[in-house]
């Protein structure tokens, strides 16, 4: 019997609530573009299998250097080996890299900021100046430093002291973020209600203000994959990172790379596409992401 | 007439105060390499394909004194820091300061030239791009500084080698002519590499500069500056571009310290014999005594290029005034 009434009151009511991903998509398409090509990234390293003509490591001495064709639409490098192939593969390689270094420096970062917001007094200090004197190294001097202090490290495949040289100097980046906004957060009344309750302060940090600087991490997050891509294909580019036969693109970019400058120039133009794509597409995305999570907020 | 000696003892307070910095990077630095364990010997020894007795590595490394105790080495190593000693290249057996020198004026003109690339490249194109908002040129220098993010000082370096060989076959050189000796060809050689490092930095600074001057425009004193009649390129050259000039100084110089970062690559890309080279070498090397004394060197870059950009805002801003 109400069914009579609804349609007059559905004009008058509030405009109708898109989708969250789809107003994200209207009100920023170059961030809507960089998320599809992160997408397409994405979906090519994880079926990289079944994407890549190719395998990845077969040699092949009949096909040396062959330039661009319909066989091998990129070419290939000085082992025969498809860079098409080698490029898709060296997504997964970035992109496994990149997610889990971004990951493991926001997330210590975060931890690090909130709790020198929430403690104050000497523990900020000591956490400040910590975060002062590693914000005073370039990104790859840092990383290199990791690299020679901590050696290789390989587990299941990943190189896991490349992805920790890689996430410290992201660290000190989003903790001196994450504190200034944790900051402001202090204040408010629900933080004092936490205290005045009693809780533990683990609680009240992970429960009440990690939740609430999710905005400023999630920005952070992706900002630090694209420099940790960036990252990795410059370390892998001077030997210090990936190793061969994986794939990756900044050793794609290393090597003999440099004696075949006249007889194979794709073998230099493709992986470096490949890097220059995925940064930028994530620091479009990120960007977008900035002014859509909170437009004040700026890095 | 009374501002000399206030800013002479700002400065001497300045550089007192960064001691306590320096004192943290070398503490930090030490204990970090020294955490784990393995060092240079092993890399030395087992380098070739090696396979050396433990008295072998025991002899070693008692003869690089890397035996005695951690809080000792500390010790011998604050003392050497405190009278400019940085210790001896634990490979070359050089002292690491000669090491330093032999490639720091290569380095250091390649920073200073890639520093000017970027200045008049970046102050025009923010500039015009700001002016221009929501143009097509703005689109352009947008995309061009965008690009300049994403791309790779090192791809960039090939892609230009590349270019270089394919339109005038041309190689970069293996040995590099110093600047007194002819300094025509010598900028010519690092020209390139400069670029390269060069371009990724004007980005960043063409951006400040954009967003400096579209906020510094929406100012009042813009607004009277126009009312009162002054012709509008005074008003972008004289009003704006210097009260926008404050935040692009700061970037440029913290930049300029970070400038060791593209050169670690770019060097690598060029076959320059730089200060960047010989801290990868030093890395693959495992060479701590070097690794620390090319950290403290980054630092003391950072630190340096922090008070200049200090001392510089006083001359775009009157306002400022050091005690």
């Amino acid at each position: 019997m109400t069914a009579v009434a609804a349609p007059p009151l559905a004009k008058t009511a509030a405009p109708k609530r898109r989708h969250p991903i789809l107003a994200f998509c209207i009100s920023q398409p170059l961030g809507a573009a960089g998320a599809v090509s992160i997408l397409v990234m994405a979906i090519a390293a994880v079926f990289a299998e079944y994407v890549a003509p190719y395998d990845p490591v077969a040699i092949d001495f009949g096909a040396m250097l062959a330039p661009p064709t319909l066989e091998h639409w990129f070419g290939t490098d000085a082992f025969g080996r498809d860079i098409l192939t080698r490029v898709i593969y060296g997504a997964r390689t970035a992109l496994a890299i990149g997610f889990l270094s971004s990951l493991l420096g926001c997330t210590v970062g975060a931890i690090l900021g909130v709790a020198s917001a929430y403690f104050g007094g000497r523990i900020d200090m000591a956490i400040q100046r910590l975060v002062d004197i590693l914000l005073s190294f370039p990104i790859i001097v840092l990383a290199l430093v990791v690299v020679a202090m901590l050696g290789r490290n390989m587990l299941l495949g990943i190189d896991f002291n490349l992805i920790l040289a890689i996430a410290v100097p992201t660290m000190p980046r989003v903790a001196r973020v994450v504190r200034s906004a944790a900051l402001s957060i202090r204040e408010l009344p629900y933080i004092d209600a936490a205290r005045v309750q009693g809780f533990s302060h683990a609680r009240i940090i992970f429960r009440h203000m990690v939740p609430n600087v999710a905005a400023p991490y999630l920005i952070m997050f992706t900002a630090a994959i694209a420099q940790a891509i960036l990252l990795e294909a410059s370390l892998s580019f001077l030997g210090l990172g990936v190793t061969e036969p994986t794939p990756a693109w900044g050793l794609m970019l290393s090597g003999n790379a440099s004696d075949f400058y006249r007889e194979a120039p794709w073998m230099i133009l493709f992986p470096g596409l490949a890097i220059s794509v995925a940064v930028f597409a994530f620091n479009l995305f990120g960007d977008s992401l900035r002014d859509w999570l909170d437009p004040k907020f700026k890095t | 007439m009374g501002q000399r000696p206030d800013m002479l003892s700002y400065l001497v307070n300045r550089l007192l105060l960064t001691i306590p910095t320096l004192l943290g990077v070398a503490v930090l630095i030490f204990f970090m390499l020294r955490v784990v364990p393995g060092d240079i010997v092993e890399v030395k020894l087992r380098g070739d394909g090696g396979n050396p007795t433990q008295e072998m590595v025991e002899a070693e490394r008692k003869r690089l004194g890397l035996d005695r105790p951690m809080h000792r080495q500390f010790a011998d190593w604050m003392i050497g820091l405190a009278t400019f000693d940085l210790g001896k290249s634990m490979w070359t057996e050089q002292p690491a300061t000669e090491e330093i020198a032999l490639r720091l004026e290569l380095s250091l003109q390649v920073a200073l030239m890639a520093t000017v690339i970027a200045i008049l490249l970046s102050i025009p194109l923010g500039t015009l791009s700001a002016l221009l908002q929501g143009t097509w040129i703005d689109y352009a220098i947008r995309i061009f500084t965008i690009a300049g993010l994403a791309m790779p000082s090192f791809w960039l370096g090939m892609l230009t080698i590349v270019s270089l060989l394919y339109f005038f076959n041309w190689l970069p050189p293996l040995t590099y002519v110093p600047i007194y000796q002819d300094p025509w060809t010598n900028m010519a050689q690092l020209f390139w590499p400069a670029l390269a490092v060069g371009y990724r930095y004007s980005a960043v600074v063409a951006r400040m500069m954009r967003s400096s001057i579209i906020e510094v425009l929406n100012e009042d004193y813009i607004r009277t500056a126009r009312a009162k009649g002054v012709y509008e390129r005074l008003v972008v050259m004289r009003h704006a571009m210097r009260n926008a000039m404050l935040p692009v100084i700061t970037v440029i110089g913290l930049e300029f310290a970070f400038l060791i970062g593209g050169l670690v690559v770019t060097e690598q890309v060029f076959n320059l014999n730089g200060i960047g080279r010989l801290f990868v070498q030093a890395v693959s090397r495992s060479d701590f005594t070097l690794i620390q004394a090319l950290v403290m060197l980054s630092a003391l870059v950072f630190i340096l290029s922090n008070l200049v950009v200090d001392m510089l805002y006083a001359v775009f801003d009157p306002r400022i005034r050091y005690r």
